[in-house]
């Protein structure tokens, strides 16, 4: 599995992602400069990693979204390239129209850095392939903007379609609104395009690959990753 | 002043008291000048000798403290402390407060307090890797409180979370002596190759000198001195002299730097923080022995119309000075184009030994450097010796259960979980947290040697410290390197950042010496020296100083798979606790939380720290850590042991029983008396074996209890849930700042 990592001014998270992928048994990530206009020959998987791109300023993940890189990265999703994006890089895949929807201020204004309990919604992709569906998991956020929002009929689109890859939920497992941390719709964590080849979620499953550094339940994603694209 | 002072244009004795310059500090002006300075060489002095820049007041007792050890490699006086981590590697770290623009401006005050560290760690050659802060507040009563906690606390992870450098751990307190002064301490703790650090002196005549960063604006004019003054009824007037931090353009620096510093471009390099290009131009060209010429018009200016006093006295943030070898100009240029970062050629070093300040090709300022940056003023202020407290009242000390006792000081202010604050820190960037906040000490692995982490914790305790400097000065360093031990860390170093109210009155005075001399046993009983540190003075609002606060910021090094927590690991695991008094679990509630919080006093004499103590109890723990035998540990600190198991509890969620000797009273278990640690073992065999060990050793031990159930239970009788206590430690913060 050939994967490149973008690399915007304020992108913070990709040695945490260069880490995961290496862990996880894969090859060491190439890293993309934002004003790189193609990504690298043979990119099997891109990932847009977490981070304050170009400093937040505006909205998060407004300008990544506008910038050379992301026209590759565009066509790259269009012809069926697997493309993941966490936290900063979910919030510039919903900013560049690649997935629906948009991330706002938490509920609570603050930024939350804390595990959180997530249920698997779909087993059905490139990324969640290793885990069951319905099953609980363990991964840390880390913050601000985080509340997924859509309009009605992306949501009812979303549900029909299978594409929820990960909700919010309380230790028993049970999503529920009041519970879900940062008030995202229908305790939105995570969402699949619709061809189930870009995954944008706000977890961090790279800050948990490895036993006493935050569990393990971020593992498998980057497992099944390397499985389906090698 | 006498009539017979001379003043340059412009200038007169109002001006020069503006400046904060005494009569006597003006007269050496004139006599190192040779004549009447200019404003803008005014200005310069001005910031040079003030309290903050020049140390002018705490100098004689700093150079007090033990700063060697084999293993440091920078002592004080560098940008930060660098000491040896093996592997070719180095831990560079420093605390540094940023007091007085947080309580003016607490968001952007804490945040820029935050960039001024990190830079000081990068500006070396370091990776930042971990953050920590030390913070005091007001009263939560005080009015201003919420609002000052509520703005600091986001200052702080604004800056921090931006930059992508964890936030690991830190302590907080709140006592009305804060009111007019909060404390905001910041501490970065950076990774460097051991042949790849790089220091501020300047070399080579004719070596271009270079500006990159931010541009520079008109804010945190005279920042450095108003950190220097008292506050009064017009501090709110001082909200322009408080810098706005950019965390984004600080990431940009960083990298940029690191990127530069990668090659063999750089000759020196310093941050601009207090006092802006005044200090690190100065800085540099005195450490190098060397003179500069700086064209004023070059330096990236963020609005027209700036002059060359705004240009010199600017603490804009995001900049630093570098000197770079001939010829490497266009590869550092490329570099920071790249990261649209600003780059600008504004001088060379000359061997004149002055500063030559030009505008658009005139002089404007010309000032011998040696004298303004080496000869600053060195007082030997009066001080008088603070008469430590005599023992306080016990009367009323048992009026309340051990169990009631213990739910509210689990949900008082400084026994309060500080989850609400760590929560918005982004403690985890970078994939190498292995101890977050909540726990005795921070663990982070070493990206370049990953079986090994550096710990890392700060600490005081500000009541101790005011009942008795010297006691207390001693229990800070006692406690840090206590909190290392007990992540089973070897304790390497520390910094101190002294926070004290206004030196001028001898009874401050004599806080500063006695928090000193009590630094410096620990620091020499511990084989713990001071690798660079931070002075605050005049921490005072209305004639009403601050508790005398010197926080302290320890590093240590520890193998990945040596580490422990606090937390209860498994049912029925043997409780036992290390050096405590002959005859009882503890004894000292003199000065301590039980007294403040339950008794409703605040008095008393701070425990004894005997340091031969700490070292054999601590020397044995780390011991027994390294050689697995132990399943949890927490040393005992304020509430002593019955907080301590409740810690403890709350970290496994898991409940416990314990023995005491005698009757459980509130000196066995809430106490705090020093150099304690709980620990548990797998099974009985092993506890025999520490029993065995300990008594060998001459470490008083005793079996408390075991691990288990829901709930914690002393002699039989019941104590609060796990839940309950959770209810009551978790619930104080969040319902405080949300009311």
């Amino acid at each position: 599995m050939k994967t490149a990592i973008l690399l915007f001014p304020g992108t913070n998270r990709e040695q945490d992602i260069i880490k995961a992928v290496t862990v996880a048994g894969g090859k060491r990530p190439s890293v993309v400069w934002h004003r790189d206009t193609a990504l690298p020959e043979g990119t099997d998987l891109v990932v847009v990693a977490g981070g304050y791109s170009y400093g937040d300023y505006l909205r998060p993940g407004a300008m990544a979204a506008r910038s050379p890189v992301l026209n590759a990265v565009r066509t790259f999703a269009a012809d069926g390239g697997c493309v993941l994006g966490v936290c900063n890089g979910f919030q510039i895949l919903t900013e560049a129209g690649i997935l629906p929807g948009a991330l706002v201020r938490n509920r609570g204004l603050q930024f939350i850095c804390r595990d959180v309990n997530l249920v698997v919604g779909t087993e059905k992709s490139p990324f969640t392939g290793g885990y069951r569906k319905g099953q609980k998991i363990r991964l840390p956020v880390a913050h601000q903007d985080g509340n997924y929002t859509a309009d009605a009929e992306t949501l009812k689109r979303l549900e029909d379609e299978d594409r929820i890859a990960f909700r919010y939920a309380d230790a028993n497992g049970v999503v529920s609104d009041e519970t879900c941390l940062n008030g995202s719709l229908r305790s939105i964590a995570g969402v699949l395009s619709e061809n189930r080849r870009v995954l944008g979620l706000m977890p961090h499953p790279e800050n948990s690959i490895e036993a006493g550094f935050g569990g393990t339940d971020g593992l498998p994603l980057f497992k099944s990753l390397l499985e389906t694209l090698s | 002043m006498s009539k017979t002072v001379p003043y340059a244009e412009g200038i007169d004795a109002n001006v020069v008291r503006d400046h904060g310059l005494s009569e006597s500090e003006y007269e050496t002006v004139l006599s190192i000048m040779g004549r009447a300075p200019n404003l803008l060489e005014l200005g310069i002095f001005s910031v040079m000798w003030s309290e903050h820049c020049s140390y002018k007041s705490s100098k004689k007792w700093l150079k007090t403290l033990p700063t060697q050890a084999p293993w440091v490699v920078h002592g004080p006086g560098e940008n930060a402390g660098v000491i040896d981590i093996g592997d070719d590697l180095v831990a560079v770290f420093k605390m540094e407060s940023h007091n007085h623009p947080s309580y003016i401006e607490p968001y952007q005050g804490a945040a820029t307090g935050v960039g001024g560290i990190l830079r000081d760690v990068f500006t070396m050659g370091a990776r930042p890797v971990a953050n920590l802060n030390a913070l005091r507040f007001g009263a939560p009563e005080d009015p201003n409180t919420r609002h000052l906690v509520s703005g600091v606390v986001s200052g702080i992870g604004g800056y921090g979370n931006c930059v992508g450098v964890p936030c690991v751990g830190g302590e907080v307190n709140f006592h009305p002596g804060y009111n007019g002064n909060i404390l905001v301490n910041a501490m970065t703790v950076g990774v460097a190759k051991r042949d790849r650090i790089f220091l501020s002196a300047a070399a080579g005549v004719g070596n271009p000198v270079v500006y990159v960063g931010s541009r520079t604006g008109r804010d945190g004019i005279h920042g450095a001195t108003m950190a220097s003054t008292e506050f009064n009824e017009g501090s709110e007037e001082k909200r322009p002299t408080v810098q706005v931090g950019d965390p984004f353009t600080e990431k940009l620096l960083i990298e940029a730097c690191l990127e530069l510093m990668a090659t063999d471009a750089i000759v020196s390099i310093q941050d601009m923080g207090a006092a802006g290009l005044t200090s690190s131009s100065f800085e540099m060209a005195s450490k190098g022995g060397l003179g500069v010429v700086l064209d004023l018009e070059r330096v990236p200016m963020r609005e027209d119309g700036m002059n060359p006093y705004e240009l010199m006295l600017s603490e804009s943030q995001e900049r630093m000075l570098m000197v770079l070898k001939p010829g490497r100009e266009d590869l550092a240029r490329s570099i920071f184009e790249k990261w649209e970062l600003e780059f600008a050629i504004i001088g060379h070093l000359t061997d004149t030994g002055r500063m030559e300040l030009r505008w658009h090709g005139e002089t404007v300022g010309d000032l011998p450097i040696d004298p303004l940056a080496q000869a600053s003023p060195e007082y030997d202020r009066p001080w008088q010796p603070t008469v430590p407290a005599r023992p306080a009242s016990m009367a009323g000390v048992d009026s309340i259960t051990w169990q009631e006792a213990l739910l509210k000081l689990l949900s008082s202010p400084d026994g309060a979980s500080r989850r609400w604050i760590w929560e918005q820190y982004d403690y985890l960037v970078g994939g190498n947290t292995m101890q977050r906040p909540g726990g005795d000490a921070a663990v982070v692995r070493l990206e370049d040697a990953p079986s090994k982490a550096l710990a890392m914790t700060a600490d005081c305790t500000p009541r101790y410290v005011e009942a008795d400097p010297v006691m207390g000065g001693r229990q800070a360093v006692a406690e840090v390197w206590r909190n290392l031990t007990a992540v089973g860390a070897v304790p390497l170093a520390i910094t101190d950042n002294m926070n004290f109210g206004n030196p001028e009155k001898p009874r401050i005075m004599g806080q500063f010496v006695g928090a000193c001399q009590g630094i410096r046993d620990a620091c020499l009983a511990l084989d713990f020296p001071v690798v660079s540190g931070n002075v605050s003075l005049y921490n005072e609002t209305n004639n009403q100083a601050i508790p005398p606060t010197p926080a302290i910021g320890g590093v240590g090094i520890v193998s990945c798979d040596k580490v422990v927590d606090l937390a209860f690991k498994a049912e029925g695991q043997p409780v036992l606790l290390l050096g405590a008094p002959e005859g009882a679990e503890g004894h000292w509630l003199d000065c301590s939380l039980y007294l403040r919080e339950i008794v409703g006093r605040e008095a008393g004499p701070p425990p004894v720290v005997d340091l031969a103590h700490e070292r054999r109890v601590g020397d044995l723990v780390r011991a027994l850590i390294s050689e697995g035998v132990v399943t949890a540990c927490h040393d005992l600190s304020d509430g002593g042991l019955l907080m301590g198991l409740a810690d403890m509890a709350l970290a496994g969620n898991m409940g416990v029983r314990i023995h005491l000797e005698g009757t459980p009273s509130a000196f066995a278990l809430f106490g705090e008396d020093q150099g304690r640690y709980v620990l548990t073992v797998a099974n009985e065999a092993e506890a025999t074996a520490v029993i065995e060990r300990a008594v060998a050793t001459g470490v008083s031990v005793r079996k408390l209890g075991i691990t288990g159930g829901t709930e914690l239970m002393v002699n039989g009788e019941e104590g609060p849930t796990v839940a309950a206590l959770r209810e009551a430690h978790e619930g104080w913060l969040p319902a405080y700042m949300g009311a």
